[in-house]
């Protein structure tokens, strides 16, 4: 009997059935199926519903839109003025009045840039040409000034979003070299300097990155010799990028594992040295592994940066925090900049983490 | 020149010049330090361990007094440190994997609220919440005068929450001892009759002998030893409640901040161990007549494990170190006392490298902890 046949007389003698229930039900049950399942849904319903109008009442119902300090204190909602009237200082901090159109260029500038290197395919050699030799002596230009007739402004004066943005960005940047050599250090055959690889990395990463930043900036002036000092900016700098990069080194560490070893002993056979060999074979192969977790710690990193305003630098989070320590606004708008600020962060990382999601679908050449 | 082209002798070169530099770069800073440090008079060294401490610490795990020396104070936000990463991963775990779960389910509206719920939390930086939710409790809630009584004896106001505490007359170590010998007995007992249930294939509920394993030393406790307990209710004064245990809002909101960071970072991972069990599992178990709740229990959560504990571990890590975000809102762990103490003495160099020195040593030890537990869980392969 062939196949075709087994099935036309099992539909022969099966008995006939209902037709499957219509699509509209399918979508029922899977919200109320089960009197289980039908309780979990009012409950989230429930939930949603309640935050929905506490988040409502307060951004809207109760909210003050314009006025002065004294008619929020009298509703008892969101205090608008306050954002408005504190905007400028949100995002650029001390920075002189008058000159703020620069920092707003230099970030714009800054965004579209990264807007554009964002696209995998434009990748190579020009784009970081354009960013070391172009864009960033631009930026560096338009905030401190000094050049073009621009007034010049110490770093002390920098502050709010470009900061943070500065902070993890550069930090990041020269973090990545660094931990690349401090995993392919890791990753030696020469035991000396694998212990000095391994001994960095670990420490590093067994402490706070707080401890790091107190270290830069408590600790740091007292190993300088006599009249020499070094900006706190770039202290703090510093202190991000070794912290960055020992992170780093672990991520790329696990990139370099994942390349056979087959690859160095071909390398090896064909007559390249140890650089050669890591240069145009491994690291290329295990780069483009890591790279959508290495856009995931750049979101840690960028969030890390708030870290800053603890040793008293002025990056987004302390000019919000100062912002509202305004004698004027002082407990009247106690969590609005805090939900601002919230929705800054929230918005940048949540676009990362969509790139980085995007990166891991780019780069997915396996079938599986 | 041939000499050079030798690969040993390269080898032994490049170590040689990579020791030399970091010791060159260690000289030099010790040098200048101790040359700064003598330009300002700073005496180098512990022995400002010993000193009075002079500084009045809020909470305290263990007794404490601004009279006792520099080196308890220490240990005074060691504990606190401790204190505040234990509470936060244990609760963070317990509500992350609920949360995780939740991620899971079939119910749309449940799996997408938790999406929005770990989202929320893993998109905004922790010291941003620390100081939101900070800043909540001192605002929202009411000042001491007018503070909520929840419960009979639980007052909620802008100075923490405050509840009666349970005064030990007598008896507390019967208690201990019970309860240490009852968890030893459950342990073994599941033990035992686990292996059993594997060798004559007889199902007995093990939980349930298990859980009478443990009360039993209790009760013997509760009925022959003489535990003595007074209850100390709090009373609401004019300014301030006196009497109680006394949660202060910079734990509150230490903890809360902690917790809730952990909690949405053991829900990824949890979904994703979960996910990453193939497929074929559920349907081989299904296909044996397994229930859903049991082939998650029997099949899929200890393979799951596997893959959940290393990245866990790195969760724990992260928890601990990020207690020390406890100076943004003034609670007093181990770094705070740190800053307080470095700010007093001028010992800066010795103040960090104690709490470098008590992270790394630590962070170490919960790496062991988890390694261990990771080799016991790990599959072994014929």
């Amino acid at each position: 009997m062939t196949q075709v046949d087994t099935l036309v007389s099992n539909a022969a003698l099966a008995p006939s059935r209902e037709a499957p229930p219509a699509s509209r039900s399918r979508w029922f049950s899977a919200y109320f199926g089960t009197p289980g399942n039908a309780l979990i849904t009012i409950l989230c319903l429930g939930t949603i519903f309640a935050l929905a109008k506490l988040a409502i009442g307060w951004l809207f119902v109760d909210a003050t839109f314009v006025g002065t300090p004294a008619e929020c204190k009298a509703t008892s909602g969101a205090c608008w003025p306050f954002l408005s009237a504190k905007m400028r200082y949100i995002f650029f901090g001390f920075y002189p009045f008058e000159e703020q159109w620069r920092p707003l260029t230099a970030m714009l500038l800054f965004l579209g840039a990264c807007l554009v290197s964002m696209v995998p395919k434009l990748w190579g050699r020009g784009l970081l040409v354009a960013w070391v030799a172009v864009i960033l002596p631009v930026l560096y230009v338009l905030m401190a000034g000094g050049y073009f007739g621009l007034t010049v402004v110490p770093t002390t004066q920098w502050g709010g979003l470009p900061l943070s943005f500065m902070l993890s960005f550069i930090g990041l940047a020269c973090a990545l070299p660094l931990g690349i050599a401090l995993a392919l250090a890791r990753a030696s055959n020469l035991p000396a300097i694998r212990v000095l690889g391994v001994g960095f990395i670990e420490i590093v990463r067994g402490v706070p990155l707080i401890s790091i930043l107190f270290m830069a900036t408590v600790m740091l002036p007292l190993f300088m010799p006599n009249g020499i000092t070094i900006d706190k900016l770039v202290r703090a700098q510093v202190a991000i990028i070794l912290f960055a990069a020992a992170y780093i080194a672990e991520i790329v560490r696990g990139g370099l594992q994942a390349v056979p070893n087959g690859q160095v002993e071909a390398g090896h056979s064909l007559g390249l040295h140890y650089w050669q060999i890591m240069r145009k074979i491994v690291l290329p192969q295990a780069l483009k592994k890591v790279i959508p977790p290495l856009v995931s710690l750049f979101i840690g990193f960028f969030q890390d940066t708030t870290l800053v305003t603890i040793v008293g630098l002025l990056d987004f989070l302390d000019t919000v925090r100062t912002a509202m320590r305004d004698p004027q606004w002082q407990g009247i708008a106690v969590l609005e900049g805090y939900v601002f600020a919230a929705v800054v962060y929230f918005v940048f990382s949540a676009l990362m983490g969509a790139y980085s999601r995007f990166l891991e679908q780019y780069f997915r050449t396996t079938h599986d | 020149m041939p000499l050079f082209y030798d690969a040993r002798i390269r080898a032994y070169l490049y170590q040689v010049i990579a020791i030399g530099v970091v010791l060159l770069i260690a000289w030099v800073m010790f040098s200048t330090a101790s040359a700064n440090l003598a330009k300002q008079d700073i005496a180098t060294g512990f022995g400002f361990l010993a000193r009075q401490a002079g500084f009045v610490i809020t909470e305290a795990a263990i007794a404490y007094e601004p009279t006792d020396t520099i080196g308890r104070a220490i240990l005074v936000g060691i504990t606190n440190t401790v204190k505040v990463s234990l509470l936060a991963a244990l609760f963070g775990t317990v509500l992350g994997l609920l949360v995780g779960i939740g991620r899971l389910s079939h119910n749309p509206v449940l799996s997408r609220l938790m999406l929005a719920y770990v989202e929320a939390l893993r998109n905004v930086p922790l010291l941003l919440y620390l100081l939101l939710w900070y800043s909540l409790i001192i605002s929202v809630f009411p000042p001491v005068k007018q503070a909520i009584e929840m419960l009979p004896g639980v007052f909620l106001s802008n100075s923490g929450l405050v509840t009666p505490a349970l005064h030990w007359e007598s008896g507390f170590a019967a208690l201990v001892t019970a309860l240490v010998i009852g968890a030893t007995a459950a342990i073994l007992t599941a033990r035992v009759l686990g292996r059993r249930r594997v060798v004559t294939g007889k199902d007995r509920p093990i939980a349930l002998i298990a859980t009478i394993a443990f009360l039993l030393p209790l009760v013997a406790a509760l009925v022959f030893a003489n535990i003595a307990v007074t209850w100390d209710a709090p009373e609401l004064g004019r300014f301030r409640l006196s009497g109680g245990y006394h949660l202060r809002p910079e734990f509150v909101a230490l903890l809360l901040g902690l917790t809730l960071s952990v909690s949405a970072n053991v829900a990824e991972i949890v979904r994703a161990g979960i996910q990453a069990v193939s497929k074929g599992q559920w349907e081989a178990a299904t296909a044996l007549g397994l229930p859903r709740a049991r082939t998650l229990k029997l099949v899929i959560l200890p393979q799951a494990l596997r893959i959940i504990i290393p990245p866990l571990t790195n969760t724990y890590l992260t928890v601990f170190k990020n207690s020390s975000l406890a100076i943004a809102i003034g609670y007093p762990d181990l770094v705070m006392v740190s800053n307080t103490i470095m700010n007093q003495t001028g010992q800066a160099i010795e103040a960090i490298a104690i709490f470098m020195g008590v992270y790394l040593g630590l962070s170490i030890l919960i790496s062991l902890v988890m390694n261990w537990y990771n080799a016991r869980v790990a599959l072994r392969e014929r």
